[in-house]
């Protein structure tokens, strides 16, 4: 099944990847042929196969709800590269109206 | 000192610390001496970190002086750069994380630390862990200790060519579809993967959460079940490790194979793509084996030729949910110019993520996304039931599996960088016991025109035992081990 320039544009902007030039081509292309590859998945029939997940038989553990230690707000912030104040510091998310 | 102390096994050089033969600064020097020697030709090592290894080796020989030596005291040990060490620089190997300093250590890392084991640094690897030759890295590529113009695997080639070229004694590494396996048998080492929940996954750099699992890479199949004994058990920090007993691991290993029946599945034995050389010294192993009084009995894998198929769905769509966090906004890369937020993110990842990575996450994407979900992600869940069934249904059969780790050696630096499914396909034997969570080892099982052969052993799940015993007996019986290589 191949990968149409398109949809490589379509998948960039949902992963945020951002495309150079020439990058639409190279990659429908490449991905063209994984995706010939992993056609052969729809041989098998797995009608009545149940998926798996997770292959070791751990279940979900919990524990008790009490106040642990955990970073501090300048161990949190000190990898951030724009901390201000005690925040993350971000460009604007919404335009202005 | 001289490069003897750069070839020891942990048993040989826990020996001389504790007869007070050397010091732990004594191992330390000389291990700095051989990388000043041959790093600059293997590049293994991104960063050092001679901070931490000098409060180490002073712990070390401390604690050797006052008799109360833990197990790994004084040990040279590398980490790839996909373990968090707390305030020492770790980037999976990715421009994106370019300073990174985490505020706290892995799990596996840090019980490694208690128990004595001297940080060297830092080691290459394939970006994110995605790769198998270690030339996805986002520094440079590292190059194989037997010959200089080879890969030496990967994606945790730095930690098995440091251990190989005598720069480290212990490497750790991860392997999520062959990651520990194929660099161990492409540079004569012993690597080690165990079965998934084993080992804690905490403070690893994600890459596919359901395959992902850190092991050891060492000289013998005794140092990498010290090491794995070491690092496993339960971690409340990780709901998916297991609270199995670590001991475990190390019960009755070595017992030899006689009476053991030994699987050898024949879609692996054939393989598409295997080395004349690597069938031959499989065979050779094979027949070792069988003289050790294990018998070899035939097994079918019949899903194996869908396996790369499943993986190449599962773990990118696994990686595109886990890369999702690398936005400029909390840590590593950022853009300062960007108007927005979106055009922020999408700068940052623009700049930060390397051409396999964007390959990946394009095809996790895609493969998640609205109308394909069924097709793609859903189905490849439903075959890894039954590449897990085919395994189920071996191991009735047989104790254990046994075949060639990679179905080639290593290959020349450049030689699939422009073909994704040719490097793909070096994963083809290992990746099954990913995608069925199973414990792997490789041991060096001879050469093919000069250059290491991997023998695999696969084990059912928990079976770590089985696997270390069958590793063991090979090794001592055929008298191959881990050599380290000139470098020239």
């Amino acid at each position: 099944m191949p990968l149409s320039k398109d949809e490589v544009r379509h998948v960039a902007v949902l992963a945020r990847l951002g495309l150079e030039p020439g990058d639409e081509d190279y990659y429908a292309e490449q991905l063209s042929g994984i995706l010939g590859h992993i056609e052969r998945l729809q041989q098998l029939d797995t009608e009545d196969i149940p998926p798996t997940a997770q292959v070791v038989e751990i279940s979900a553990r919990l524990r008790d709800d009490e106040p642990r230690p955990c970073l501090t707000q300048e161990e949190a912030l000190a990898n951030a590269p724009h901390a201000v104040d005690g925040f993350f510091r971000v460009p604007s998310i919404q335009e202005e109206t | 000192m001289s490069d003897d102390l750069t070839q020891l096994t942990i048993k040989e050089a826990s020996r001389l610390l504790r007869l007070g033969s050397i010091s732990s600064a004594d191992l330390v020097t000389a291990h700095v001496q051989r990388i000043e020697r041959v790093d600059p030709k293997v590049k293994a090592f991104l960063r050092f970190t001679p901070e931490v290894w000098e409060r180490q080796a002073n712990e070390a020989d401390r604690r050797i002086r006052e008799g109360t030596a833990p197990p790994l005291a004084g040990i040279p040990l590398a980490v790839k750069d996909v373990l968090c060490v707390r305030g020492v620089e770790t980037t999976a190997g990715s421009k994106i994380l370019g300073g990174f300093k985490p505020p706290y250590t892995a799990t596996a890392v840090q019980r490694l630390f208690d128990a004595g084991a001297l940080m060297i640094g830092v080691t290459n690897c394939d970006e994110f862990a995605m790769g198998s030759s270690t030339e996805n890295s986002g520094y440079f590529p590292t190059h194989n200790p037997w010959d200089l113009d080879r890969v030496p695997g990967g994606s945790s080639g730095g930690s098995a060519a440091a251990v190989a070229s005598g720069e480290a004694i212990i490497g750790l590494g991860t392997d999520t579809g062959g990651s520990i396996r194929q660099p161990a048998a492409l540079c004569g080492v012993v690597g080690m993967k165990p079965t998934y929940g084993r080992v804690s996954r905490y403070g690893l750099i994600a890459f596919a959460s359901s395959l992902d699992q850190i092991g050891p890479f060492t000289r013998s199949v005794d140092d990498a079940a010290i090491v794995l004994s070491l690092m496993a058990g339960f971690d409340p920090l990780d709901a998916t490790s297991s609270n199995r007993a670590p001991m475990e691991v190390l019960n009755n290993f070595g017992g030899g194979v006689s009476g053991m029946r030994l699987g050898v599945p024949r879609e692996y034995y054939d393989v598409k793509g295997i080395e004349p050389g690597v069938k031959a010294a499989i065979d050779a192993a094979l027949l070792i084996l069988r003289r050790q009084g294990a018998e070899i009995v035939d097994v079918s894998l019949p899903h194996t030729d869908y396996g790369l198929a499943a993986y190449y769905i599962i773990a990118p769509a696994e990686c595109s949910s886990n890369l999702a966090r690398y936005d400029g906004v909390r840590f590593g890369m950022s853009d300062d110019d960007a108007p927005n937020i979106t055009e922020q993110y999408t700068q940052v990842r623009r700049k930060g993520f390397g051409a396999e990575v964007r390959r990946r996450i394009m095809l996790g994407t895609y493969a998640l996304s609205t109308g394909y979900y069924d097709a793609f992600y859903l189905k490849a869940q439903k075959v890894r039931t039954l590449i897990k069934r085919d395994f189920d249904a071996a191991f009735e059969k047989c104790d254990a599996i046994v075949s060639a780790t990679s179905p080639t050696v290593a290959f020349p630096i450049g030689s699939k960088t422009q073909d994704p499914l040719s490097m793909y396909l070096c994963d083809v034997l290992t990746l099954g016991g990913n995608l069925a969570g199973l414990p792997g080892i490789s041991v060096p099982c001879g050469t093919s025109d000069g250059l290491p052969v991997g023998l695999q052993v696969l084990g059912p799940q928990w079976g770590e035992n089985l696997v270390l015993r069958v590793a063991r007996a090979y090794e001592q019986a055929s008298e191959i081990h881990a050599e380290v290589a000139d470098v020239v």
